[in-house]
């Protein structure tokens, strides 16, 4: 019965050094309940797969328009042109591209497909203390598929984690705790406005899941994405101080803020909302890192998070 | 130059700028002296005697010099960089030394005197007697017309065997020591009554006459070092002169006493060896800690070496290697290894003879050597372990990281059951390590020749074509040229099984026949004195003296033909997208006018390197089928047969000379090199090409060379030096022979983003993570270059 269970997902990345301890791979998952503005994975959004495209990698060959059955790709004055309401997403344009211009993100496969992709770097995880992270999108959106995962991967021996951004049920968060070895919490915004206006959700969710969490006895990280002009200003970053030391939780790390993604948004056809924001310095970094530590907030270093096991939020 | 600075001391800094500045020159004054000897006793004595007293000439007539400063002394020519010939080997013609001293790369300054000379004397003396010409005349239709076609080269054809390693043996023995044993073991020779009674006696007396010249030559520059001395107004210098001229009367005639001493010594013999023949790999002292480190830790007790003074003679060392490039090549043998490196690749830590932890503080001291100097020789490697503490290949990893290519990292368990699985002792095997490029040999005790690259991707081609080699149009494989039909896949690997063993036994037939012509002609009676048990068995090096005798044919290219059969497997006999013909006249047109065939090709089959079984198990057909039709055949020595797969630059040639592939490589573009994937293929990181290259049986050869290419921002860090160190213990439990970290800088990113389709698999470190480079915005990329450019300041 365990192999009927499938999910949707769009990467597995293998070497990933910087979600968790060692050498981990990690597996994003489709579908995300936020929207936020800054998002570094845009195709990870939607539960759905979708095409991406690499105007780039065209050869001009026009296969796709040759391959259609809905006639939804027409030869433009530039390469292909696709008229997504005729498209049915069928991706065969994506399967006879010759060049990989084309391609689908989120392949479905069942549990233990997936276990047994995951499962080909063990011995670099037993060599290195490393592991495997579900990452996203949100890997609670589909919970049944990773709670499944993260049982048979236990069954395994193989250390996990999960990054999640916390907006899901507390029934969900709790049971994936039980059975992963570490928490990546994604704390973005505390002010309820805020939240709402970049991400498209309300923070209050999102809090009160972590307030519970950290009274559970779990190994939880909390990182907080730093967005220039969104969320690092010294409002800001002092009532988020004052929330995580309410909770108890004295350490978190940073994730300042890149803008590696803005290519994807080209990809999958849609506008990105940041256009031009300019990415962290360390100057920028060290200004965050003094007004947290003086609100008692420690940072860990980015990159340098060797032991998880000491980051916990007692 | 901000290069020249590099070194501890003033001393090693002007020695290492003299080394950088100086350009290699040619120098007949060896092939002069050779010559007169030759003149002289060519047919009045026998080979081994007549190579001994072509020895004894170079090492009483040659110029020596001391350079100013310097501790250790002895050059091979006449000054540092001054690179002597081998007529008897190679002859050059006046237009070889004209495209010697012109070409762009790896030139050599030739003087008018010496284009003089050559053409005076030297030609006339040698032309129809050098072995390159002996070999030539001696190879059959068949192998001259594989050999042209790009099948396989042949190494011996402008250099001697060599390739082998010392062990610790000088250490503790004298050449008066060695002429002692040599004198013993007459005795019993002369008793003897077997038809080769006199042949034995003559290598021995050969042998005998080498040692006493190496100890002359040693003589020699004491006697130069007391006339400096002499004359010498500075009391420093003066003193160090003296101390010089000491050390040179008691080594090599007397076993070493102290550090200085014991690096002298090895230098005189390094010296010899690389003289009496032009050897390939030079010669190497293998593992230099685990000799010095008795008497780095005798000196430190007693007080008269320190560590600093301990480094300034280590670099004083390193200076010594790059003062000597590797003789000028020409032809085939100049593409298949177009470089000055001679591949003397010193091995650090491993295991001792009892099996224990080899890494010692002079280990860590020579890190830090290797990382201050930043030579281009001598090569370097770590043989790591799991009996070593991690902390050694961290330290290891922190100058690997730097990205100047050294040093290399071995797999220490793997070579141990690598020179088992072929025979050797225990303890000789935990003696040995790897020297070359990664080539597998146990030191001082084996001869372990490698004969020649072989093109396996040519083979396919040819396959493919019935036989017949389309660059030359000629006939050289089985079959008749026709149109080829394959019922299925497995039959096309049984018609490539054929051909391979066709031209495996073309090579090897000229190999035996080669291999005669060393034994007979160029005996190395000096190289003789040095492995085990040529002294014991009274018979040379090159006559299969050794106590072990390997020959190695090195297989190029695993990657591009295991992706080329994938795709053929696929898209042909699966898919059937494509029929073979259609195919095969797209590759002929090297895909004009068809390039959704090639991008087909490139994206849509499944590519070695990427952890996944459909071209990984086809990659291990292909090993299967070249480990058999070459492992265990015997060889004219008394050996046997193995394979190894290493390109050095040959992956290069091999492409030139193959058309367009199904792999969609395009016609005369490299092949991939070593066992690495193909070029920006892989795209699963490095751990999948690490699962991927462990799926070849390592064990079953004697070396593989992998290659993984990373940025500095990667490896950076304290988590990136953890990742290095787990990267390679894991490959290296999965029984990895090799693993080399090509940490790249600015300039190779900016020819990656010319190029980003051969870049494929370049990973660079983002900032919170890690990604390719590739799939980076153009922005983005430059962003990276200029910090890349900042940090290699």
């Amino acid at each position: 019965m365990v192999i009927k269970i499938e999910g949707t997902i769009f990467n597995i990345q293998r070497f990933s050094l910087h979600d968790g301890p060692g050498i981990r791979t990690t597996v994003f998952l489709k579908g995300c309940p936020l929207n936020c503005i800054w998002c570094q994975n845009p195709e990870g959004i939607s539960p759905e797969p979708l095409l991406i495209r690499q105007q780039q990698k065209c050869i001009g060959c026009y296969s796709c328009v040759k391959q259609c059955p809905q006639g939804a790709v027409k030869k433009g004055p530039s390469g292909p042109l696709v008229n997504q309401e005729l498209c049915g997403n069928c991706f065969l344009c994506s399967e006879f591209c010759p060049a990989g211009a084309v391609e689908k993100a989120g392949q479905t496969k069942n549990a233990l497909e997936l276990v047994t992709e995951l499962l080909k770097d063990r011995l670099v995880f037993e060599e290195s203390g490393g592991g495997v992270t579900f990452s996203g999108g949100e890997p609670l959106m589909q919970p049944e598929f990773l709670l499944e995962v993260l049982k048979l991967l236990k069954q395994e021996g193989v250390h996990t984690a999960i990054e999640t951004c916390g907006y899901t049920s507390w029934h969900n968060l709790v049971n994936a705790a039980a059975l992963t070895d570490l928490i990546l919490y994604d704390l973005k915004l505390i002010d309820e406005d805020q939240s709402k206006k970049y991400t498209g959700v309300s923070s209050k969710l999102i809090l009160s899941n972590l307030k519970k969490l950290v009274s559970l006895n779990v190994n939880l990280h909390v990182r907080m994405p730093l967005i220039k002009g969104i969320n690092d200003d010294i409002n800001s970053l002092e009532k988020a101080a004052a929330s995580l030391q309410e909770m108890g939780i004295e350490k978190i790390e940073l994730i300042p803020y890149h803008n590696f993604g803005e290519a994807k948004y080209e990809k999958i056809g849609r506008d990105y909302g940041l256009k031009g924001l300019s990415r962290y310095s360390d100057a920028d970094l060290q200004k965050v890192r003094i007004i947290l530590s003086k609100a008692g907030i420690m940072i860990n270093r980015e990159g340098e998070l060797n032991d998880y096991s000491r980051t916990g939020s007692h | 130059m901000i290069t020249a600075e590099r070194g501890a001391t003033e001393r090693v800094k002007r020695l290492r700028a003299q080394s950088e500045n100086t350009v290699p020159e040619i120098s007949l004054e060896r092939a002069l002296l050779v010559t007169e000897v030759y003149r002289h006793n060519y047919g009045k004595v026998s080979p081994p005697l007549l190579r001994a007293l072509a020895f004894k000439q170079i090492m009483e007539k040659k110029s020596i010099c001391i350079n100013d400063g310097e501790l250790l002394v002895g050059e091979r020519g006449p000054g540092p960089l001054a690179t002597p010939t081998y007529p008897e080997l190679c002859c050059h013609s006046i237009d070889d030394l004209t495209v010697i001293s012109e070409r762009k790369k790896i030139s050599f300054k030739v003087s008018e005197e010496v284009k003089k000379a050559q053409q005076d004397v030297i030609i006339p003396y040698w032309k129809g007697l050098s072995m390159r010409e002996k070999i030539f005349e001696n190879m059959s239709s068949a192998w001259l017309d594989c050999y042209q076609a790009g099948l396989f080269t042949e190494f011996m054809e402008q250099r001697a065997p060599g390739h082998t390693v010392a062990d610790d043996k000088i250490y503790h023995t004298g050449m008066l020591d060695l002429i002692s044993k040599i004198k013993a073991k007459l005795a019993e020779v002369e008793k003897e009554d077997g038809p080769d009674r006199s042949a034995r006696e003559d290598q021995l007396q050969a042998m005998a006459i080498c040692a006493e010249s190496l100890i002359r030559f040693a003589e020699r520059h004491a006697e130069l070092a007391e006339e400096q001395a002499r004359v010498e107004k500075d009391r420093t210098r003066k003193a160090e002169l003296l101390e010089i001229s000491r050390v040179c009367r008691q080594v090599p005639a007397h076993a070493p006493g102290n550090m200085w001493e014991a690096l002298q010594y090895y230098w005189f013999v390094h010296l010899g060896v690389i003289t009496e023949l032009n050897t390939w790999d030079a010669f190497c002292p293998g593992r230099l800690d685990q000799h010095l480190e008795p008497f780095y830790r005798n000196d430190l007790a007693a007080g008269t070496l320190d560590r600093e003074q301990a480094r300034e003679l280590l670099q004083c060392f390193w200076v010594k290697f790059n003062n000597q490039p590797a003789p000028p090549k020409v032809g085939i043998t100049l593409k298949e290894s177009g470089t000055y490196t001679d591949f003397a690749n010193i091995n650090l830590g491993g295991v001792k003879a009892d099996g224990s932890d080899g890494v010692s503080d002079l280990t860590y001291l020579l890190l830090e050597v290797i990382d201050e100097m930043r030579l281009l020789q001598p090569s370097t490697n770590v043989q790591v372990s799991k009996k070593n503490p991690d902390l050694f290949i961290r330290k290891a990893g922190e100058v690997i990281r730097k990205g100047w290519g050294q040093p290399s990292v071995f797999n220490v368990e793997a070579v141990i059951q690598e020179l088992l699985t072929q025979g050797k002792s225990l303890v000789d095997a935990r003696c040995g390590g790897t020297s070359g490029c990664v080539e597998t040999g146990a030191f001082g005790k084996e001869s372990y020749i490698l004969t020649g690259y072989f093109n396996l991707t040519k083979v396919l081609e040819i396959t493919l074509n019935d036989g017949v080699d389309p660059a030359t149009e000629k006939l050289i494989g089985l079959g008749s040229g026709k149109e080829v039909q394959f019922d299925s896949f497995d039959q096309l690997l049984e018609s490539f099984r054929s051909q391979l063993h066709h031209f495996i036994e073309i090579k090897i037939t000229g190999n035996q026949v080669i291999e005669e012509l060393y034994a007979k002609n160029m005996p190395a009676p000096f190289l003789s004195l040095i492995i085990d048990d040529c002294l014991e068995n009274a018979r040379d090096y090159n006559a299969g003296g050794s106590r072990y005798n390997t020959n190695y044919i090195q297989g190029v290219g695993i990657g591009s033909i295991t992706d080329s059969l994938a795709a053929l497997k696929k898209h042909v006999f699966e898919d059937q997208k494509y029929t073979l013909p259609e195919l095969l006249a797209v590759l002929k047109n090297n895909f004009a006018g068809r390039e959704e065939v090639r991008q087909y090709l490139i994206h849509k089959t499944s590519h070695y390197g990427n952890d996944d079984d459909y071209a990984d198990l086809i990659m291990k057909q292909v090993f299967k089928l070249y480990y058999e039709a070459v492992n265990g055949r015997p060889s004219y020595r008394g050996g046997i047969y193995r394979i190894n797969m290493l390109p050095t630059t040959c992956h290069v040639y091999f492409g030139s000379v193959i058309g367009a592939t199904p792999d969609g490589r395009l016609s005369g573009m490299p092949l991939s090199e070593g066992i690495s994937p193909v070029q920006g293929v892989d795209l699963n990181g490095p751990t999948a090409v690490i699962k991927s290259a462990a799926k070849m049986d390592h064990l079953l050869t004697g070396g593989t060379l992998l290659n993984v290419k990373f940025t500095p921002q990667v490896l950076s860090g304290e988590k990136g030096l953890d990742s290095l160190v787990h990267l390679v213990r894991s490959y290296f439990r999965m029984d990895g022979h090799h693993i080399q970290f090509n940490v790249v800088d600015a300039e190779t990113l900016k020819e990656a983003q010319q190029n980003p389709e051969a870049y494929g698999n370049l990973i660079v470190r983002v900032a919170g993570y890690s990604d390719y480079f590739n799939n980076l915005s153009e922005q983005l990329q430059n962003e990276i270059i200029q910090r890349t450019a900042h940090e290699s300041l």
